[in-house]
């Protein structure tokens, strides 16, 4: 199934895992063929992405991959997720592949981190295949204030990643209209804050600073993106939130 | 942002605009209604949930919830209960919690109290009283599985982590029916994740930190070390996810994506669960 109920048959999954993660070139060359399947069912769609039957679309992407997302509709809501975790998950590829990953880590950090790759990686790839044809492309990630050969960098921009997709998940989930998404973001937000905890620990052993305060953040869509901007090439903008 | 950020809770400041928010279009619906001091007060101490608390009872008045928030607000504050007291009873136990571990759960405790005092406050004079609590799993014989539990640190930590771990389940088995209140469902999921914070750390703690199975922070498969919590876990080995199964979408194993979604229980399951703890 996909997220997206209007989206025409012709342009639901694209195809398996491989295919989850389409170049931007890739990505266009399907949109185009989904625009023109749009304009063959008479709905006059002439953007990519653009799926809505009315122009209400959930997510439109402009030809650089800048990408608006509609927080009226739940397909804007979980796109964001998605981008969300594409950004988690590339920058935990980024980890655990590095050269020094084995040496500035003890075997025990480095559990947690290849646990929290694998995590984020399955929750990218659940919702490029849960949004299908709607999903907005790969995003291309900008970690060049990132030292991966650092201990410290890496946890405490872990840190930052897993608080702010705590309170993005908190703070959207508000917007989803089907009972089915809300509980699959509630799935998810919880590993997301036990990942923000054990980072956190990692950071500070054995003290509070596991659970700052005795309630998350619920950030806006506005505030994360702002924090997110510099890990991301493309624009992301939210609207109607 | 900056990466290296050492600022704990750096994004703070957007919760109070988002209060703000939140009781200007408040205001909009009740027309004309004036926020009440409380509301006002959670705002100037910058507190997303106490203004929320208090709104909630501006929004429905004093004994006029919506029956489904009452109910779900009121579960809640019961496991709250559980916790608070757990807690208040392990930290003043003595010989019980070594000192080099009293900073985490002096952090759990006051923030179960927090909860507590958070539900009372939204449920007003619909709040039910705390239950008398038997932590042995006796129903009130005290003489339940955990018997030890707050002389034995062991026990403590195991206990700890059931009801951290089923708290987790409970709050998200309620967000859907919470879905149309949609200030009270916001609280209640920055509650839950809060809980999953606990969760893990209590079952890395359980491990000494070494993150190896079963004591990672997250829940693996359906399974459980602690006699006694098998329902606790139960259907957390789930990788059906609106319909798809997650293992023929991804290249990561089945192991580690029932680690990846936490898996919710209904209000009757997880009753069942803290029903020996309640006298």
């Amino acid at each position: 199934m996909t997220l997206n109920d209007s989206a025409p048959t012709t342009s639901r999954q694209l195809g398996g895992p491989e295919e989850l993660s389409p170049s931007r070139r890739d990505f266009l060359r399907s949109a185009g063929l989904t625009g023109a399947a749009l304009a063959l069912a008479g709905c006059g769609a002439n953007r990519e992405n653009d799926f809505g039957p009315t122009g209400l679309a959930g997510a439109v992407v402009d030809a650089n991959g800048n990408a608006t997302l509609d927080f009226s509709t739940d397909v804007g809501v979980l796109n964001y997720a998605y981008a969300l975790e594409q950004l988690e998950a590339a920058f935990y590829v980024s980890v655990v592949t590095n050269a020094a990953f084995s040496s500035i880590f003890a075997a025990n950090e480095q559990r947690v981190l290849q646990d929290v790759r694998d995590h984020e990686v399955a929750h990218r790839d659940f919702f490029a295949a849960a949004l299908g044809a709607a999903r907005i492309p790969n995003l291309t990630p900008v970690f060049t204030s990132i030292n991966f050969a650092n201990r410290l960098s890496v946890l405490q921009t872990a840190r930052v990643f897993e608080d702010l997709g705590v309170s993005a998940y908190n703070g959207a989930a508000r917007y989803l209209s089907r009972a089915d998404y809300l509980g699959v973001a509630g799935k998810i937000v919880s590993v997301e804050a036990r990942h923000a905890s054990a980072i956190r620990d990692l950071l500070a052993n054995r003290t509070g600073e596991f659970a700052p305060t005795a309630f998350d953040a619920a950030n806006t869509p506005q505030a994360v993106l702002t924090a997110a901007d510099p890990f991301i090439l493309e624009v992301i903008t939210v609207i109607n939130a | 942002m900056s990466d290296s950020s050492n600022t704990p809770g750096a994004l703070s400041p957007v919760d109070s605009d988002m209060a703000a928010r939140i009781v200007s279009r408040r205001h909009a619906i009740t027309r004309g209604a004036t926020a009440s001091g409380m509301v006002m007060a959670g705002l100037r101490l910058g507190s997303v949930p106490a203004a929320l608390a208090a709104l909630s009872s501006d929004a429905f008045g004093q004994g006029r919830l919506p029956t489904v928030v009452n109910g779900v607000l009121n579960f809640a504050l019961r496991l709250e209960y559980l916790e608070a007291e757990f807690y208040n009873r392990g930290v003043a136990a003595a010989n019980l919690i070594p000192a080099a571990d009293r900073a985490i759960f002096t952090t759990i405790q006051a923030h179960e109290n927090a909860h507590v005092e958070f539900l009372r406050t939204a449920l007003g004079a619909s709040a039910r009283p705390k239950p008398t609590f038997d932590f042995t799993a006796g129903n009130g014989s005290g003489t339940g599985p955990f018997a030890d539990v707050f002389t034995n640190y062991a026990t403590f930590m195991a206990v700890a982590q059931a009801f951290e771990d089923t708290g987790v389940r409970a709050y998200k088995g309620q967000a859907p029916s919470l879905q149309p209140y949609k200030d009270i469902l916001q609280a209640a999921l920055t509650i839950h994740s809060v809980e999953a914070r606990h969760a893990a750390e209590v079952r890395r703690l359980r491990g000494n930190f070494m993150d190896q199975e079963p004591n990672e922070g997250w829940v693996t498969n359906a399974t459980t070390d602690i006699p006694g919590t098998a329902a606790v876990y139960a259907g957390e080995d789930n990788v059906m996810q609106l319909g798809i199964d997650v293992t023929t979408v991804t290249t990561v194993s089945r192991k580690e994506i029932t680690e990846s979604f936490d898996e919710p229980l209904t209000m009757a399951e997880v009753l069942a669960i803290v029903d020996p703890f309640i006298v």
